[in-house]
């Protein structure tokens, strides 16, 4: 079996767990192996509870995982959240100078390794508390295997423009924290096989960034908006050395509007955005169906709707990229599958909207966009197919003789070859208008059903050409499965994990992805569909759009639909243990659980009690409130653990019943009474005076 | 094939105007082709792109090429047009409702990059296309299909504007008086730089305030009389004059370097004249970054 274990950092936004993830990231990619990291962060420039997980792995990893094998905690928050999810013959690091460790949240077989920080790294000059974070790489490099003079390296490069002095600092610090961990600590075990082999660590973003150009992107417009803005970023700080020019506007209006003007004008244009961005746009990219201009948009979601969850995931923007402006007009869609596939993905944009003359959708997700993995450098070549489609140079005898270019010619394909606004001889006009061959409009004074009839005709059979063009679905895995997995765009890698975690445990199971979501491979997906034993559309939505659009797309109703809508992505695991309780015929439990309660239970000390204390204990019991049954979560102070009281949170609702100081006169009971019974809630409780006795 | 002698018929569109007889726009096209022959611009070299409204119908009247956008995007498409193809004319034109309401963002920015592009606005203080509801120029007191009891908002000053904003070339021409407009227009598209022309083009349906003697007995030509159009201050003053006397021609002009001149891409050429991709040996260097 090949080895891998998941590192976890955690602190605040401004600890620097991303510089401190970075130099970790890099160094497993040197030293060969795959990784993954995935980043729970929020919308905040400091402070917040960030949450950075790297898989690190001697195989290709595209998701973060089930488990966690080290955890390094850079502040008092994160030991607590998460201590308690390190798994047997792991370690917990932390900074003993600052922070401790609650015995009671430590798992079995689990190592503390606290690091007395300002004596580690005496001698060593003024130490930023900072830099507490290289002293735990340190640490955690001997405790993982790894090779620390690779480490040291990436420092050396990192910090080459500040000097010397600060090099050695850091480098410094690191050693000291490998030495003083090599020196009480045994390493976990973990047998590597480095390979050595160097790949590039990068995002979806990125991927789409560095395809697009290497397919012949020449402009890039972009208003700011998370979690696209790294490609505006990178094209940027990259736009003269790769010779595109990349422009910020005043509005995601403008964005799509300039870069239909630039298509039109014969560049290969791109803009991206998330879905608020996404729908500013939205009339344009109809007008570049019915102009016919070919531009690349990329729409990397986030957790809707509004204003929504701006650092969080969700895959909930596919009803608005296929009902996208008004009216019918042709478009492609596609969901690429992980890193490599954006590159891909982003060259064959160009290439099907040069061709077809249309607006192509890219749907992203700000798991995918944003974090970071290994990928084969043989996979992505700087050399690619660029198809720039028909073109005119000058005017034919035949439309000489007809009134001139026909930009619009009805032609069996539906593609009508065009010209670059410039050409002698080639004047047309472009109409959002419905219009004739010519370009001329046919829509207020002359209206012409007939005309009108064979011009959205031909627009809309250049889809049958897309689709011709587009590889159909195909199934993943054993066929003849127990279970069949389905989903689109970033799932693609969980879901494979989760049918392999299916499959060891004697489900046989296997998976039906979708990357080309419009057009739709309507036939060949009901004629796989149709036979399979159980179907389970696996999506980040609430309603389940895509089995929605696979129902309406090729008239299967699947037999389940697993979502997640929390703003966070699937483990294969969440959709293992639920594939189960679905084919065992029971619903999936939507009740609040024990993490979180928590969660809430943390929500609320951070609102309304300046942080000062920590969830204990929790305990459902039922039957309070609105009839549900509540969790009581016992808080304790966080420096001297005397109660705080306890928080009543509805199990089904999730509503906040209040908190009470020391003696919950909700539950009619002590604290004590609540946790130390076996029976939970004592008989008598009126439930419906509980909402009103709300503490805030 | 030969090339066709560059007179206004020669500029002739496919398709006659399908304005009101005795609307300002008819002025205003003509005028426009008449800058075009003065200036001696291949057509084909001319990209005309609109809105939405009844003057925005106008490339389709034009022998140039065109793009009859969606209402108000006139300036961001012919932005993308501008950048990607820097050799041609670009000539945005469309009305005071697409450009000062629907479009006014986009105006604003526009402005503020001084690209190398013209901007006229056919100016009737009225939405003409959807029968005549209050624009963002229509005055104050002004009775329409919206504002029945008068309109209770003050109107944009776009010179005003455009002066504070940064357009380099800033004019108001008045299709009444096509000898000044043509010139005004073929300074615009000669100008290095964002230039503006609002032109008074009256709408004859659906404002009868704002009619052809009314501008007739309030115009008066900054040309006649001493006036300096590099004077930023002096030019601000008369764009905000209006009443009993309102000046026409060229308020402001100043030169300063385009947007094209200051983006490093552009030096190489026209964008749409570059090679595509990137070659292996720059790919590598831009994927190293990430090892």
């Amino acid at each position: 079996m090949a080895t891998e274990i998941t590192v976890g950092i955690a602190g605040a936004a401004g600890d620097g767990l991303d510089r401190t993830g970075d130099t970790l990231a890099r160094t497993a990619a040197r030293l060969g192996l795959h990784l993954y990291t995935y980043n729970s962060y929020q919308s905040l420039i400091r402070g917040g509870h960030t949450w950075l997980r790297l898989r690190l792995a001697e195989e290709k990893v595209d998701n973060h995982g089930d488990h966690l094998t080290v955890l390094v905690s850079l502040n008092q928050d994160g030991l607590e959240r998460h201590a308690r999810e390190v798994e047997p013959g792991g370690a917990i690091i932390f900074n003993s100078a600052r922070f401790n460790c609650d015995p009671a949240l430590v798992p079995d077989g689990v190592a503390l390794v606290p690091l007395p920080l300002p004596d580690l790294t005496a001698g060593l000059g003024k130490i930023q508390p900072v830099m507490q974070n290289t002293a735990a790489l340190g640490a955690l490099l001997h405790l993982i295997g790894f090779d620390l003079e690779v480490t040291a390296e990436i420092l050396h490069e990192t910090f080459k423009k500040k000097g010397q002095e600060i090099i050695d600092q850091n480098i410094g610090v690191l050693r000291a924290g490998h030495a003083h961990a090599a020196k009480k600590f045994p390493a976990l075990d973990c047998p590597w096989k480095f390979s050595r082999k160097r790949r590039p660590v990068v995002t979806g973003n990125h991927m789409i960034a560095l395809g697009a150009v290497a397919g012949g992107c020449k402009f890039y417009s972009a208003y700011p908006m998370s979690p696209a803005s790294f490609i505006l970023h990178w094209l940027a700080a990259h736009s003269e050395q790769l010779g595109v020019l990349v422009k910020q506007a005043e509005d995601e209006l403008a964005v799509m509007n300039l870069a239909i003007g630039a298509g039109h004008a014969g560049v290969r244009s791109m803009c991206a955005t998330s879905g608020g961005g996404f729908a500013l746009m939205s009339e344009a990219i109809g007008m570049a169906g019915m102009i016919e201009t070919p531009v690349v948009v990329v729409n990397v979601q986030r957790g809707g709707p509004s204003t929504g969850l701006p650092t969080k995931t969700e895959q909930g923007d596919l009803n608005q990229a296929i009902g996208a402006s008004q009216g019918d007009f042709p478009r492609v869609i596609m969901a690429p599958r992980d890193a490599t596939d954006c590159f891909h993905t982003a060259v064959e944009a160009f290439n099907l909207a040069e061709t077809f003359q249309l607006p192509v959708i890219i749907i992203s997700d700000l798991l995918l966009g944003e974090h970071r993995s290994t990928v084969d450098p043989e996979a992505i070549p700087s050399q690619v197919p660029i198809e720039r489609g028909e073109w005119v140079e000058a005017l034919s005898p035949d439309d000489a003789q007809n009134g001139g270019y026909k930009r619009y010619a009805l032609t069996p394909s539906g593609v009508s070859p065009r010209a670059r606004p410039g050409r002698e001889g080639l004047i047309y006009v472009s109409g959002t208008d419905d219009h004739d061959e010519h370009g001329i409009l046919i829509s207020d004074e002359h209206t012409n059903p007939a005309i009108r009839r064979k011009m959205h005709e031909k627009r809309m059979r250049k889809m049958d050409g897309v689709r011709a063009r587009l590889q159909p679905p195909a199934l993943e895995g054993r066929a003849g499965a127990e279970v069949t997995l389905i989903g689109w765009g970033s799932t693609w890698s969980v879901i494979q994990e989760a049918a392999a975690q299916l499959n060891r445990a004697g489900i046989a199971a296997n998976q039906l992805h979708f990357k080309y979501i419009h057009p739709f491979h309507g036939a060949e997906a009901s004629a796989i569909l149709k036979a399979c034993r159980r179907t389970i559309v696996v999506e980040n939505s609430f309603s389940g759009q895509f089995a929605r659009h696979l129902r309406a797309e090729s008239g299967f109703t699947v037999d389940h639909v697993l979502t997640r809508y929390d703003g966070e992505p699937f483990e294969p695991a969440y959709i293992a243990e639920r594939v189960k309780t679905l084919l065992a015929g029971k619903p999936v439990d939507l009740e609040v659980q024990e993490h979180e309660a928590r969660e809430m239970a943390y929500h609320h000390i951070r609102i309304h009690m300046q942080d000062r204390a920590r969830p204990r204990r929790l305990r459902k019991v039922p039957g309070a409130a609105y009839g549900e049954p509540v969790w009581a979560v016992e808080l304790v102070n966080r420096a001297d653990a005397r109660p705080e009281g306890m928080l009543v949170i509805g199990a089904t609702t999730g509503a906040g019943y209040g908190w009470h100081q020391a003696v919950p006169s909700l539950l009619g009971e002590t604290s004590s009474a609540i946790f130390e019974s076996s029976a939970g809630l004592p008989a008598g409780a009126d439930p419906d005076a509980a909402p009103a006795k709300h503490a805030h | 094939m030969a090339t066709v002698e560059l007179t206004l018929k020669s500029l002739e569109g496919p398709v006659d105007p399908d304005w009101c007889p005795g609307c300002g726009d008819f002025g205003v096209l003509k005028c426009l082709k008449e800058a075009i022959v003065e200036l001696k611009i291949a057509p084909h070299n001319v990209l005309v792109v609109s809105g939405i409204g009844c003057s925005s119908n106008l490339p389709g009247f034009i022998h140039a090429y065109g793009v009859h956008s969606l209402h108000g995007r006139a300036l961001p498409v012919a932005t993308g047009a501008a950048l990607a193809n820097h050799d041609l004319h670009v000539v945005a034109v469309g009305g005071d409702g697409d450009g000062f309401g629907i479009g006014m963002g986009h105006f604003i920015h526009a402005m503020r990059r001084n690209l190398n592009l013209t901007y006229i606005v056919m100016d009737n203080e009225v939405y003409g296309l959807t029968t005549g509801q209050a624009s963002p120029t229509t005055t104050e007191g002004h009775k329409t299909k919206s504002t029945p009891r008068g309109n209770v908002e003050k109107p944009i000053q776009p010179l005003a504007l455009a002066i504070a904003t940064g357009a380099t070339y800033v004019a108001r021409g008045f299709s009444g008086e096509p000898k000044q407009l043509t010139k005004l227009i073929a300074g615009a598209i000669a100008h290095k730089g964002f230039s503006l022309i609002d032109v008074f083009s009256p709408c004859v349906t659906f404002n009868k305030i704002n009619t052809y003697p009314w501008f007739k007995e309030r115009v008066y030509k900054l040309e006649d009389g001493p006036y300096d159009s590099a004077d930023l201050m002096a030019a601000m003053e008369k764009s905000l004059e209006w009443g009993s006397r309102i000046p026409i021609g060229l308020l402001y002009r100043h030169e300063k370097p385009t947007y094209e001149d200051t983006e490093p891409v552009l030096t190489k050429g026209p964008l749409v004249d570059q090679p595509l991709g990137v070659g292996r040996e720059l790919f590598a260097e831009v994927l190293a970054e990430t090892m």
